[in-house]
């Protein structure tokens, strides 16, 4: 009996051991298309308010495609935090959806995967060509040189929103264009528990589109052009030291920021707490806290010094969301069908009209619903000055590590702790002794 | 186990009890005993296989190649990396096996301190519920809140409790008590180590209630009650007949607290994101990090694979000296 309850024991035991490190997987992701040319899975990224709105926003869509093609498109809304982790599994199973949406910025290192369908001339004719988008979406589509594992869909860009009461009240007339002007403008906004700027300080992506851009003022680049790793670049460090410093040092973004990683910042805007913020299209967002479109205004983010432009008067990444297919679909005519249809003119100006986006399709960018106050100095910046996250297998890592190092600089701003250029370097550089070996 | 056949079996009368039969019957009750345990462990065993070796098999070959994104879609072809992967797990001058070493360190601390409040809270509670009162009941359905909500939503509600501007705690303490000079960080730099720990705590201490409740139901009154006849008091009683008979409870409640504390994956991520404060950065969610966000998967498995040699040889020392222990109090 006694050998039994050892038996027993022992079972337990191992299974609990071995249940509790084997955690952390993934499981596999639902089947995609099986093998019948009518029909298609479509992974979406959560775009609206809640995967609901995505649902109903898509479902008719998805409807005329069906009555104009035969294909029946079975939708899925993933929510943005697991739609990495699900394609990544997708990748290694095999088993994915026959199309999917990923973030631009991961473009290059999916493609790196080799799980994503590459678009090719062949391939971009079949959807009208290449022409047909914007240059600098097409930047963020993959590793130069190699054809694009994705074709852009929704396209969006950083601009600087301002509170108009709160800036008359300051006898600020203009929104700021260069940093030194935010920061002066900052300080006077600053006061009686009010801030001047919106920062999201553990937000590790938004902290990447932040940092990448003042790099580029800076003449900096966080890769190598053969495409290594170079975190401690003077010209990096100066970019993240200055990010940081407008809370550590000139004292215009609150402390708490530093905790923020769900928009709260975009929250204490609308509720007059916070007078301005960096943000990608961020009207509805405004309107569903309850701000009215008079009460803010929308300019283009601040540069260095002079105006934005290319080089150092880059002032935004270009952000958005690509169309992909899945190499192992079995339904790839058809799943081009559908890149075809969302990329079509009609689809776009629709589709970005509602998600309050800019098409990366020229043609549907013309389009009067995109030249509105709130939209029109986010085309502007797409088109002129906007620049796309270094395009390099390595992206996903350098968003993770960097994104963390900025994060912990934030904390430490925030706990009143010093952060000099010597920490600065000191952060990034661990970081980039983390980036995987080549 | 070998079987050797009887001659001496072969024959068989309709209620006889002819010479060798005893020994037969008692031999195919003994391989019935001995056989049907087994039996009723094979699907469990099977399911184990399937689940949890067969992936667990898999990752022990990951980590011992360079498998990045470059492979994923076919990780049969990744490069064979040999020792590498654990060679930067342990270089303990590195950034990779520092930042290890760190958060293994800080596992240990936070296992040590939440395994040990959960018991304390769970025996307390439990020992005091032993008494029959007035709302016993709805006490003890309060007390196991925490466990039956599902854990996100209970996480994630603490996160929003713990925020600096806007969290109740805070609210609480720097507002209404004026505890603090400024209202203080629970979310980020060393506070998150008491922040991660009170809702551990939280979450788990229901579960060792639970169970000591249960253990202590099996103690016979009558012990208690001819103590108390000799003139026992409370303390000696819960000294000298409670925590000894729930010895084999509390053998079993404090490993599973062990190994689903130490690899608590749920409470840090949910609390503080993709990217934890060093001061709560646990192991768990370091190897995560290592794996799916660094897409360093030869790595993240190593560390895996040796975070399983530490269960298993502390799951092993615990449960011999717990036995040896036991075998010492049996043969009294």
């Amino acid at each position: 009996m006694r050998k039994t309850r050892a038996a027993a024991v022992g079972a337990v035991t191992l299974s609990l051991v071995l249940g509790a490190a084997a955690c952390g997987g993934g499981t596999p992701g639902a089947g995609g298309s099986d093998a019948q040319p009518k029909t298609l899975t479509y992974w979406a990224s959560n775009q609206g308010a809640s995967l609901e709105v995505d649902k109903k926003v898509l479902q008719p869509e998805l409807d005329k495609f069906e009555k104009r093609t035969g294909i029946k498109v079975k939708l899925e809304v993933v929510p943005w935090g697991d739609l990495l982790n699900r394609i990544l599994t997708a990748t290694t199973s095999g088993q994915g959806p026959d199309v999917l949406n990923i973030g631009n910025t991961w473009s290059a290192s999916l493609q790196a995967g080799g799980a994503l369908l590459p678009w090719d001339e062949k391939n971009f004719d079949a959807i009208g060509g290449r022409d047909r988008f914007v240059e600098s979406a097409l930047g963020s589509t993959g590793a130069e040189g190699q054809d694009p594992a994705a074709v852009p869909l929704y396209s969006m860009a950083y601009a600087l929103y301002y509170n108009k009461k709160m800036f008359a009240e300051a006898g600020i007339e203009q929104p700021p264009t260069t940093w030194d002007e935010l920061v002066a403008a900052g300080k006077k906004l600053s006061k009686d528990g009010k801030w001047a700027l919106g920062a999201e300080g553990s937000n590790l992506s938004n902290n990447i589109h932040q940092v990448f851009v003042l790099a580029k003022q800076h003449g900096a680049d966080f890769f190598t052009a053969d495409g290594k790793a170079d975190f401690t670049a003077d010209g990096v460090v100066a970019a993240v030291k200055q990010y940081v410093d407008l809370m550590a040092e000139d004292k215009i973004v609150a402390p708490g920021n530093a905790e923020y990683a769900q928009n709260q910042s975009l929250s204490d805007f609308a509720k007059d707490r916070t007078a301005m913020v960096l943000w990608q299209t961020a009207a509805a967002t405004f309107k569903s806290q309850g701000m009215k479109d008079d009460e803010w205004g929308v300019a283009p983010a601040p540069v260095l010094s002079g105006a934005p432009g290319a080089g150092t008067g880059v002032n935004s990444m270009v952000a958005g969301i690509n169309l992909a297919v899945f190499r192992n679909s079995k339904n790839i005519d058809g799943a081009k069908k559908f890149v075809k249809f969302m990329t079509s003119d009609e689809e776009q100006v629709l589709l970005n009209r509602t998600y309050g986006s800019i098409p990366p399709v020229k043609a549907a960018q013309d389009d009067d619903a995109f030249g509105t106050f709130a939209l029109a100095p986010l085309r502007e910046a797409l088109t002129t000055s906007a620049a796309a996250l270094p395009q390099v297998p390595e992206e996903s890592q350098f968003e993770t590590l960097v994104g963390t190092a900025v994060k912990e600089l934030f904390a430490d701003a925030a706990a009143g702790r010093e952060v000099t250029t010597a920490s600065v370097r000191a952060k990034l550089d661990k970081a980039q002794q983390q980036m995987p070996r080549k | 186990m070998t079987i050797t056949a009887d001659p001496g079996t072969g024959k068989r009368t309709a209620g006889g009890n002819l010479p060798g039969t005893a020994p037969r019957r008692r031999r195919s009750g003994r391989l019935r005993r001995i056989g049907l345990p087994y039996l009723f462990l094979l699907p469990a065993l099977v399911l184990e296989l399937l689940v949890h070796l067969v992936p667990m098999l898999i990752g022990i070959v990951v980590s011992f190649r360079e498998l990045t994104q470059f492979y994923l879609r076919d990780w049969t072809a990744s490069p064979w990396a040999g020792l590498d992967n654990y060679a930067v797990s342990v270089d303990f001058d590195a950034p990779a096996g520092e930042a290890l070493l760190a958060s293994f360190a800080t596992t240990c601390l936070f296992t040590v301190a939440s395994v040990g409040l959960c018991w304390l809270l769970g025996t307390a509670a439990a020992v005091f519920m032993q008494e029959t009162f007035r709302g016993r009941g709805f006490l003890r359905t309060l007390f196991l809140v925490p466990y039956a909500l599902p854990v996100y939503a209970a996480v994630i509600t603490w996160a929003f409790m713990f925020q600096r501007d806007n969290g109740i705690i805070n609210h609480v303490l720097h507002d209404q008590l004026g505890l603090t000079d400024s209202p203080p960080f629970w979310l980020l730099g060393d506070n998150a180590f008491v922040t991660l720990l009170v809702v551990s705590v939280w979450k788990g201490w229901p579960f060792a209630f639970l169970i000591m409740m249960a253990g202590l139901q099996n103690i016979p009154r009558d012990i208690y009650e001819a103590a108390a006849l000799d003139g026992a008091g409370t303390w000696q009683q819960i000294r000298r007949i409670t925590l000894p008979s729930l010895r084999p409870v509390n053998q079993v409640l404090v490993l599973v607290l062990f190994l689903w504390t130490f690899n608590d994956f749920n409470t840090p991520f949910v609390l503080f994101g993709k990217a934890a404060p060093a001061s709560a950065d646990l192991v768990s969610i370091h190897i995560y990090q290592s794996s799916f966000q660094t897409w360093n998967f030869g790595t993240g498995s190593a560390m895996s694979v040796l975070l399983l040699l530490f269960l298993l040889v502390v799951t092993g020392l615990y449960l011999l000296f717990t036995s040896r222990g036991k075998k010492a109090t049996d043969g009294h």
